[in-house]
C-alpha cells in the first residue's frame, strides 16, 4: 500500500505545473490591473498637458472710435482670422471701462483662436494649406508663440476652446465642499458617537447602522433624485446652486465619514475610557476630553477621503442642476455655479478638438487636486497612527 | 534491553537516537531516523541537536512544557514548518532512505506519506463524502466511481465514524460535533494511506468521551501506521504510547519506552516533570 | 430683502439673549456658591443650561414655523414667527435663570440635551432613506398613474415622443411609449461586461495578494489597485469614451465586424476596471480570513498550493467573494457617468454588445437635464426608473452584507 517517493514525484510533475500556473494567472490579473492604471495615466498625460500651453500672438491694438462699435478695426485686418474672436470682443468693453483709451495703441499678446492652436500642437485642424504657412511664418518671426496657459487658471467657461478656462468650476468646487462639509462633517461625527458611544444595542440602532451601511451603496444618482425632488422642488434651494449641490453630496458623503469615524472611536481603547470614568468623569465628558481628541486624526483622514469621492462625484450634480454654463467666476453660495467634474463632463460634450484637450487637462488638475487630498490623508493616518 | 534494566546515569548514553529502554512488545523497524536536527525561527534556535530514531508501527508521543519545540520538531516531519518564512532547518531527517530535507525532495511528495491531524478539526469546506475523497482523488488513487465508494467507507470505517455518518455523507463536514470532526480529519489523513500520521495535540479540543474514542482509535490504527502524537497530557501518552520523548528547551531530555518513562525515569529532569514539578 | 434683514435682527437678539443667559446664569450660580451653598453642577454648567434653555426652544419655534409653512403653505408672516421665537427665548431664559439652584443637576440637564442632539443627527442618515424613498416613490406614482405599470415593466418600446407637448396642452401624447425592456436589457449587458472584466481580474490579484506576494508588494499593489477606485467615474467616462470606443471600433473592424462608437463593450470594460479594487479589495480580506488550519489540512495530504487555493481556499471564501461580486454588480448597476459619456442614447433591445445602447441611468439623466416641465411624462419616468434602480441596488446590497456576515460568523464558531 506504500507508495515511493519516486512514484509519487511522477505523478505530482503534472500537479506541479498546474499549481504554478495558477500562480503565474493571478500575478498577471494583479500585473493587468497594473498596467490599466498606468495606460490610463500615460492616456491622460498625453491628451491633456497640451492643454496647459496656449499659442499667443503678439500684435500691436489700436484703440480708435471705430473700435468701439467694431472691434475687428483695432488690430490689423490679416490678423483677424487668427486672433481669437473672445479676445476681439474684449476691446470695445476695454474702451467703454476707460474711455481715456481711445486714440491710444499698445503692444499686446493676445490669444489666437483654437484652430490656429491646435495647428501649432501639432493636432487635427480646419486650416488650409495658405493659412498654415502664413502662420508658419508668424511663428519663426516670434510674433506668434506657444506658452504657458494662463487662461486656463485664471477664466471661466467660455464657448471658444482657446479662452476657456477651469477656474470658475475651482471656486464652485470649493464652494460646494464648504457646503458639503460644514453639514456631512458635524453631523456624521455626531452619528458616529451616538451610534459608538451612546446608543442602546436595540432595533433602533441596528436599524440605523444597517441603514448607513446601505447609504454607502446606494448609486449616487439617486441622491441627485432625492436633491431635485426634495431640496430644489420641495424647499426651493435655488437650482444649480453650490448650496443645492453641496446639500446632495453631503448626504452621500456622510456615510463614509459616519463608517471612518465609528472605526477611529472603536480603535480607542476601553482602558482609556476606564480610566476617565474611574475619576468621576461622565459619559459626555470622557467622550469629548478623551475619546474624541484621541480619534480626531482618524476622523479627519475619513473625512478628507469622504471630501475627495464627493469632489469627484459628478452624476448627483448633473440632476441638481450643476452643469450650467459660468462663464464668469463669482463666489456665491446661491447663484448657478458649476464644479470641476462637471465643467470636465460639458467640455466632453464639445466636438471641437481643441475642447478634448482641455478636458484633459481638467482631468488632470482634477486628479492632482484628489491625489494630493488623499495623499495628505494618508501622511495623517500615518503621523498620527497610534497602535495600542 | 527490557524494561527491568536499571536507571541509567546521565552520562550513560546509549546509540543517539535510540530510546534508553527498548519494548519488547514493539516493533523496532526504522520509520524515521532523526540525526543532529537543528531549528531557527530567526536568530531563536528552537531544537538543539535533536536525535531520535522512530519506529514504524507504533505510538510515539512527544511530551513536555508548553513551548519546548515538541510541535516545531513534529511539524519538522513533514515540513510544514517550510511556510513559516523566518524558520531554518539544519540536519538529518531521513525517511525510506530519503532526506526529507533535501533540495530534491518534493515536500507534496512527503506529505502524501506523511498525514497531519492537527490541534483542532479543521473538515473543509465541502461535504462529509468530498472531506475524504477529495484527496485521494487528487493523487489518482481510484479511477472509478465505486473504488472511491468503498475507499471513502473504508476510511470512515477505519476512523470508527462510518456508522454515524453513513447516513449523511453530502452533509457538510462542519456539521459534525468536535469529537466527530476530528475523527473526519483522521478519516481524511488515513485516505490517502500513508505511512506516517503525525498528530499535534489531537484531543486538546476535545471533550473527555471524545479524547476517549480518539484514544482507542490511536490504538488500533497504530496496526496500519506509524503515529506519532504531540500531547499535553501525559496520562495520555501513558495510555496510548509504546514510546516517549520528553522535549525541554529544544532538546529531548530523555526517549524512553512509555512504561519505563512513567514508572522509572531515566534523568532527574523528566522526573520532575512527570511528577507535576514544573509544566 | 426684507426677510433676510428680519432673519439678521432676530439672529443677533438670539445671540444677545444667549450671552445675557450665559453670563447672568453664572453669576448666579457664582453668587450662591461664593454664599457657601453647595451645589450639584459648576457655574459653568449652569451658564450653558440657562443659554440652551433660552435658545433651543426659540430655535425649535421658528423652525417647525418655517417647515409648516413650506409644508402646508399656511402664509404666516415671518415677522410674527421671529417674534414669537423671541418671545419664547425670554421665556426660556426666566426658566433658565430660575433653575440655577443647588439642587438641580445642571451638567445630568445638558448631558441629556447633548444625547438628544446626538440621536437625532443619527436619524438624519434615517431620514436620507426615506427622503430617497419618498421622493422617488410619489413622483414614481404620478408617473404611474399617466401610463400602466405593466406597460413600464414589460414594455419593448422606449419613446418619449411627444410627452412633453402633452403636459404643455399641445399634442396628445399619444405617441409616448415608456416600456423598460430595452433599457434594462442595455443596463444589464454593460454590468455584464464590467463583471466579466473585473470578477477574474479582481479575484485573481486578490490571490495573488492574499496568497502569493510577498509583503513588500502586497504593501504596494493595495493602496495601487485603490486608486482604480479613486478615479472620479466622469473621468472614467471620458476615457471610455475617446480613448476606449474607437479602440473596440478598430479591433471590431479588423476581424470584419461592425462596432458603433457608442457600443456597449467601452463602457462596459471601463467600468469593469474601475469595480476591480471593489472586487479584490473585499475578496482579498475574506481570503485572508480564511483560517490558516484550513491550508494546512489541505497541505498536509499532499495537496499542492494552487490546488489548496482552488479547492480549499476559494470554497471557503465562496459567501465573501460572491458578496464582492453581487457589490461589483450594484455599483456597475447605478454607475452613470460612464453610461452617459460612453453609451449611446438610442433604447436598443439587442444581444450584440457593439451596437449602440442606452441604460437605465442614462435615460434618468437624459430625462432630467431636458427643458421639460417638471410635470410631464418623461421628467416623471426618471423616477420610476430610479424606483426599481433603488429597489434593485437595495436587494443586492442587502444580499450582500447577509452573505458577508455568515461568512463571518461561520468561520468565528468555527474556530474559537
Amino acid at each position: 500500500m506504500s507508495h515511493s517517493f519516486d512514484d509519487i514525484s511522477q505523478q505530482l510533475r503534472r500537479r506541479h505545473r498546474k499549481s504554478a500556473r495558477l500562480k503565474w494567472i493571478s500575478m498577471g490579473a494583479l500585473g493587468l490591473a497594473g498596467l490599466f492604471l498606468v495606460l490610463f495615466f500615460a492616456d491622460m498625460l498625453n491628451k491633456g498637458l497640451p492643454a496647459f500651453q496656449q499659442a499667443y500672438i503678439n500684435t500691436e491694438v489700436n484703440y480708435t472710435e471705430e473700435a468701439a462699435t467694431d472691434a475687428r478695426q483695432a488690430i490689423a485686418e490679416d490678423l483677424v482670422p487668427i486672433v481669437s474672436r473672445t479676445e476681439i470682443r474684449e476691446i470695445p468693453k476695454e474702451i467703454r471701462n476707460d474711455e481715456d483709451l481711445i486714440g491710444t495703441s499698445e503692444q499686446k499678446w493676445l490669444l489666437v483662436n483654437g484652430e490656429v492652436d491646435q495647428y501649432l500642437k501639432g493636432n487635427r485642424n480646419k486650416l488650409n494649406e495658405e493659412e498654415r504657412e502664413a502662420i508658419d511664418e508668424r511663428v519663426e518671426s516670434g510674433q506668434v508663440e506657444l506658452a504657458f496657459n494662463r487662461t486656463f487658471f485664471t477664466q471661466g467657461d467660455s464657448k471658444t476652446s482657446e479662452r476657456a478656462g477651469i477656474l470658475a468650476a475651482v471656486v464652485g468646487t470649493v464652494m460646494t465642499m464648504i457646503v458639503t462639509l460644514a453639514i456631512s462633517f458635524p453631523i456624521g461625527v455626531m452619528t458616529a458617537v451616538y451610534l459608538e458611544e451612546f446608543a442602546p444595542d436595540n432595533r433602533l440602532t441596528q436599524a440605523i447602522e444597517i441603514n448607513i451601511n446601505n447609504l454607502a451603496a446606494i448609486p449616487s444618482i439617486l441622491f441627485g433624485l432625492l436633491g431635485l425632488a426634495i431640496f430644489i422642488n420641495f424647499f426651493g434651494v435655488p437650482r444649480s446652486s453650490p448650496l443645492a449641490g453641496g446639500m446632495t453630496l453631503a448626504l452621500m458623503t456622510l456615510p463614509v465619514i459616519i463608517i471612518s469615524t465609528r472605526a477611529a472611536l472603536r480603535s480607542v481603547p476601553d482602558s482609556i475610557r476606564h480610566a476617565a470614568f474611574g475619576v468621576g468623569c461622565s459619559r459626555w465628558q470622557v467622550v469629548r476630553d478623551h475619546v474624541l481628541p484621541l480619534a480626531m486624526p482618524g476622523i479627519m483622514t475619513g473625512s478628507i477621503i469622504g471630501l475627495a469621492q464627493a469632489m469627484g462625484e459628478t452624476a448627483p450634480l448633473i440632476i441638481v442642476g450643476m452643469v450650467a454654463f459660468i462663464p464668469d467666476v463669482g463666489a456665491s453660495f446661491t447663484e448657478a455655479a458649476t464644479v470641476m467634474p462637471a465643467q470636465i463632463f460639458t467640455w466632453s460634450g464639445e466636438p471641437e478638438h481643441a475642447f478634448v484637450e482641455k478636458t484633459a487637462g481638467g482631468i488632470l488638475v482634477l486628479l492632482a487636486v484628489l491625489i494630493s487630498l488623499n495623499a495628505f490623508a494618508v501622511l495623517l493616518r500615518k503621523k498620527f497612527e497610534r497602535r495600542w | 534491553m527490557n524494561s527491568q534494566a536499571p536507571v541509567m546515569s546521565e552520562q550513560d548514553i546509549p546509540n543517539v537516537g535510540q530510546p534508553y529502554t527498548r519494548n519488547d512488545q514493539a516493533s523496532h523497524e526504522l520509520s524515521i531516523r532523526v540525526r543532529d536536527l537543528n531549528l531557527w525561527y530567526g536568530k531563536n534556535q528552537a531544537l538543539k541537536n535533536l536525535n531520535i530514531d522512530l519506529f514504524q508501527k507504533n505510538v510515539t508521543a512527544l511530551i513536555g512544557p508548553s513551548g519546548c519545540g515538541k510541535s516545531t520538531f513534529l511539524r519538522c516531519l513533514n515540513r510544514m514548518n517550510d511556510l513559516i518564512p523566518s524558520v531554518r532547518t539544519e540536519g538529518l531527517v531521513e525517511m525510506d532512505g530519503h532526506d526529507v530535507n533535501a533540495s530534491k525532495m518534493d515536500e507534496v511528495a512527503l506529505r502524501r506519506r506523511v498525514g497531519m491531524v492537527f490541534q483542532k478539526p479543521n473538515p473543509f469546506p465541502k461535504s462529509i463524502f468530498e472531506n475524504v475523497a477529495y484527496a485521494p482523488r487528487m493523487h489518482d488513487m481510484v479511477s472509478r466511481k465505486a473504488d472511491q465508494d468503498e475507499l471513502v467507507e473504508q476510511a470512515l470505517r477505519d476512523a470508527g465514524l462510518w456508522n454515524e455518518v453513513k447516513d449523511k455523507l453530502q452533509e457538510p463536514g462542519t456539521s459534525l460535533s468536535g469529537g466527530q470532526q476530528q475523527r473526519l480529519c483522521i478519516a481524511r489523513a488515513i485516505a490517502v494511506q500513508p505511512d506516517v500520521i503525525l498528530m499535534d495535540e489531537p484531543t486538546s479540543a476535545l471533550d473527555p468521551i471524545s479524547t476517549a474514542t480518539i484514544e482507542d482509535l490511536m490504538d488500533r490504527l497504530k496496526e496500519k501506521f506509524t503515529i506519532v502524537t504531540v500531547t499535553h497530557n501525559m496520562q495520555q501518552a501513558a495510555r496510548v504510547a509504546d514510546y516517549t520523548a520528553f522535549f525541554h528547551l529544544g532538546e529531548i531530555i530523555e526517549y524512553n519506552d512509555t512504561k519505563v518513562m512513567f514508572s522509572t525515569p531515566a534523568k532527574k529532569k523528566t522526573e520532575d516533570y512527570i511528577s507535576g514539578r514544573y509544566g | 430683502m426684507q426677510t433676510n434683514q428680519l432673519v439678521l435682527i432676530f439672529c443677533s437678539a438670539l445671540l444677545l439673549l444667549g450671552l445675557l443667559a450665559f453670563y447672568v446664569g453664572r453669576a448666579k450660580a457664582a453668587r450662591v456658591r461664593s454664599a457657601g451653598g453647595s451645589m450639584f453642577a459648576q457655574p459653568d454648567q449652569y451658564a450653558w443650561f440657562a443659554v440652551l434653555s433660552t435658545a433651543g426652544p426659540a430655535i425649535l419655534v421658528g423652525a417647525v414655523g418655517a417647515f409648516v409653512m413650506l409644508l402646508l403653505g399656511a402664509d404666516i408672516p415671518t415677522f410674527y414667527l421671529l417674534a414669537a421665537s423671541l418671545v419664547v427665548a425670554a421665556a426660556g431664559l426666566v426658566v433658565g435663570l430660575a433653575q440655577v439652584r443647588p439642587n438641580f443637576h445642571a451638567r445630568q440637564a445638558i448631558e441629556r440635551v447633548i444625547r438628544m442632539a446626538l440621536a437625532s443627527a443619527a436619524l438624519i442618515s434615517i431620514f436620507t432613506t426615506f427622503g430617497i424613498l419618498f421622493s422617488i416613490i410619489s413622483e414614481a406614482v404620478s408617473f404611474f398613474q399617466m401610463h400602466s405599470f405593466w406597460e413600464f415593466i414589460t414594455g419593448t418600446t422606449w419613446s418619449p415622443g411627444d410627452s412633453f407637448l402633452a403636459s404643455a396642452g399641445r399634442g396628445d401624447g399619444e405617441g409616448a411609449q415608456f416600456g423598460s425592456v430595452p433599457l434594462f436589457a442595455g443596463t444589464f449587458m454593460i454590468t455584464a461586461i464590467a463583471l466579466f472584466v473585473a470578477v477574474p481580474v479582481g479575484l485573481l490579484s486578490a490571490i495573488y495578494m492574499s496568497e502569493y506576494a510577498p509583503q513588500k508588494v502586497r504593501t504596494v499593489a493595495k493602496p495601487v489597485l485603490e486608486i482604480l477606485a479613486g478615479i472620479p467615474t466622469v473621468v472614467y467616462g471620458f476615457f471610455a469614451a475617446i480613448t476606449v470606443a474607437p479602440i473596440i471600433v478598430n479591433v471590431a473592424g479588423f476581424f470584419g465586424l461592425e462596432a458603433s462608437y457608442n457600443n456597449a463593450v467601452a463602457p462596459g470594460v471601463v467600468m469593469g476596471i474601475m469595480i476591480i479594487p471593489f472586487i479584490s479589495s473585499l475578496s482579498d480580506d475574506v481570503i485572508n480570513s480564511v483560517p490558516d488550519t484550513m491550508r494546512q489540512g489541505s497541505l498536509a495530504l499532499g495537496m499542492t498550493k494552487g490546488e489548496t487555493i482552488r479547492d480549499v481556499v476559494i470554497p471557503a471564501a465562496l459567501p465573501g467573494i460572491i458578496s464582492a461580486a453581487l457589490l461589483g454588480m450594484s455599483r456597475a448597476l447605478g454607475e452613470t457617468m460612464i453610461v452617459v459619456m460612453a453609451a449611446g442614447m438610442r433604447p436598443n433591445l439587442t444581444a450584440n454588445p457593439l451596437e449602440d445602447m442606452t441604460t437605465v441611468t442614462v435615460r434618468i439623466v437624459a430625462a432630467l437635464t431636458g427643458d421639460q416641465e417638471f410635470e410631464s411624462a418623461e421628467t416623471l419616468s426618471a423616477f420610476a426608473l430610479g424606483l426599481v434602480l433603488f429597489a434593485v441596488t437595495l436587494t443586492l446590497n442587502l444580499v450582500s452584507v447577509l452573505m458577508i456576515r455568515r461568512f463571518r460568523e461561520k468561520y468565528r464558531v468555527n474556530n474559537l
